[in-house]
């Protein structure tokens, strides 16, 4: 294919096929323990954190770092107040850290524009990029395959799971930090919107085709990949852009899960359509 | 390798507890109790009476515990069946399977003997056939046998059982009995947490808690109409002139 002849082009494919694997991973724990609100959460919130970074000069993703770390702390500091719940205390926190995010960024000093904060730039995935998300997504799914046992736990038993010798409250804790880390480095080439595409749509569809739980995970990072995968030759092929064109082939492969298999498997219970969005409890 | 009755006998041996969430006044106070080995123990009370506080604290769950637990075997909990996300893609075999997990160093599979142990604990509960089958399509009775066979594989000799017989079907009622009666007999310690009157009344022993312990004693010592009175409060309704007592729960959750 004429695509493949581009340097440009192989490095953000390699790129886009290595964080769809591990975020579409990802993905399925964050479903099942119904984080997927944190998920898009922790993405919006690194904004600033990018912002201030390109204004310094400083690498992203440190930048990156740095503001999901402010945030996490913001929310702690939000979540204290008790008349309030908790996803009301994630989001005030979090278009707070948005909006500061949206005000930095239109200043002129800054010299990445708002939009490639917002959308990702893919096709300017660099070799240093590449290792970075390399890396870091290989440390998902080493965590991914390293805590199964105890994730499992956590997800379908968690009020038994302390006599079974898991924390379910430190596991979550845990997956939330695996989250950071993948959204770190999703954040450069698929854009502080567009993450949370990769993180949820191939999970959703894995979980309706796949009848165990790894399956669903080897589905989910298979379809994350192909999203990726085929986002981006249709972006070069059509000349849109890349990181929309990925999301949008990642919800277009969940849709034709959603079509083969209309309902969820083998549970009794139907969930509502918030619920199955993985909406806070 | 077989699941094969714990060699030592199990004891569970309670004195002074109060046990608390937080900071806050003590859920449950003054528990005194011994059970041994072979013993099945009725755990009576109402909603909120200090049930599930109790079997926290005896797990070590919570931080705030004065008095002594002293508890020799492995514990087990068995959850009430509806407690577990139904719609997670596990089979029967799974979920036994999840016995062996604290056992399992994080970068092993777990063994094969403890494959084996599942496989034979399920046999034990009459849930064999079902091994592979998902774990939410089965019946709330087969759910609970599946959950002891779990407790089994964890080598429990004291198990602790949260409303085992709510929302199971006759049949399974009959062979979860038959589980616990064998079970008893091996020399585990069985704790039944129930707010069945009747129930209570076929185990060896029942503790009753509201808050704290109101008494703990064979059945015919334990139950009468003054201490289910204490226990449950109005809730209690007498039927057959005072020889049978009901309580009536109110359920909020």
């Amino acid at each position: 294919m004429e695509i493949l002849r581009s340097g440009l082009l192989q490095r953000a494919l390699l790129e886009v096929v290595v964080l769809g694997a591990a975020c579409g991973a990802l993905g399925v724990w964050l479903l099942h323990l119904r984080q997927a609100y944190a998920a898009e959460s922790l993405a919006h919130a690194m904004l600033p954190g990018l912002v201030l970074a390109s204004l310094a000069g400083a690498p992203l993703l440190l930048g990156a770092g740095g503001g999901v770390l402010v945030t996490a702390a913001l929310i702690a500091l939000a979540t204290r107040d008790t008349r309030v719940g908790s996803e009301v205390a994630v989001g005030v926190a979090v278009t707070t850290a948005f909006g500061l995010g949206a005000v930095l960024a239109l200043s002129p000093a800054v010299p990445l524009g708002l939009d490639k904060l917002l959308f990702g730039d893919l096709l300017s995935t660099g070799t240093t990029d590449l290792v970075a998300a390399g890396a870091l997504a290989m440390l998902v799914g080493v965590a991914l395959v390293a805590g199964h046992r105890p994730l499992t736990l956590a997800v379908f038993d968690p009020v038994a799971a302390p006599s079974l010798g898991v924390r379910p409250g430190q596991v979550e804790l845990a997956l939330l930090a695996l989250l950071a880390v993948a959204v770190v480095a999703a954040v450069l080439s698929l854009g502080n919107l567009l993450v949370f595409a990769l993180l949820v749509a191939p999970a959703a569809a894995a979980m309706r085709l796949g009848r165990s739980v790894r399956a669903q995970l080897s589905l989910a990072a298979a379809l994350g990949s192909s999203a990726g995968l085929l986002g981006l030759v249709a972006s070069a092929e059509l000349d849109i852009a890349a990181g929309g064109s990925v999301a949008l082939a990642a919800v277009a492969l969940y849709a034709l899960a959603a079509i083969t298999r209309p309902s969820a498997r083998g549970s009794g219970s139907r969930r509502s359509p918030l619920q199955a969005l993985g909406a806070p409890r | 390798m077989s699941v094969a009755a714990p060699e030592r006998a199990a004891r569970i041996e309670v004195a002074g507890l109060a046990a608390s969430y937080g900071p806050s006044e003590p859920a449950l106070r003054n528990v005194t109790f011994t059970a041994d080995g072979g013993h099945a123990v009725a755990v009576l009370g109402p909603n909120g009476g200090g049930k599930t506080t109790l079997f926290r604290a005896l797990l070590g769950e919570l931080g705030a515990v004065t008095g002594t637990v002293a508890i020799s075997g492995a514990t087990a909990y068995v959850p009430q069946t509806e407690r577990s996300r139904l719609d997670f893609p596990v089979s029967a075999l799974d979920v036994a399977l999840m016995g062996a997990y604290a056992r399992t160093r994080w970068y092993r599979r777990v063994t094969a003997a403890d494959r084996v142990l599942a496989r034979a604990a399920l046999q034990r509960v009459g849930m064999a056939e079902q091994a592979s089958t998902s774990y939410g399509t089965l019946s709330g009775g087969q759910r609970q046998r599946v959950l002891v066979a779990r407790a089994l594989v964890q080598d429990a000799g004291v198990l602790l059982l949260d409303e085992p017989f709510a929302g199971v079907d006759a049949t399974s009622e009959e062979a979860i009995m038959r589980i616990l009666d064998e079970l008893r007999a091996e020399g585990r310690v069985l704790l039944i947490a129930t707010h069945d009157v009747e129930q209570a009344r076929r185990w060896d022993r029942v503790l009753c808690l509201r808050g704290e312990q109101i008494a703990y004693g064979p059945p015919a010592q334990s139950l009468t109409n003054a201490v289910l009175e204490a226990t449950y409060g109005e809730e209690i309704v007498m039927l057959d002139c005072g020889h049978r007592a009901v309580a009536i729960q109110h359920h909020a959750h």
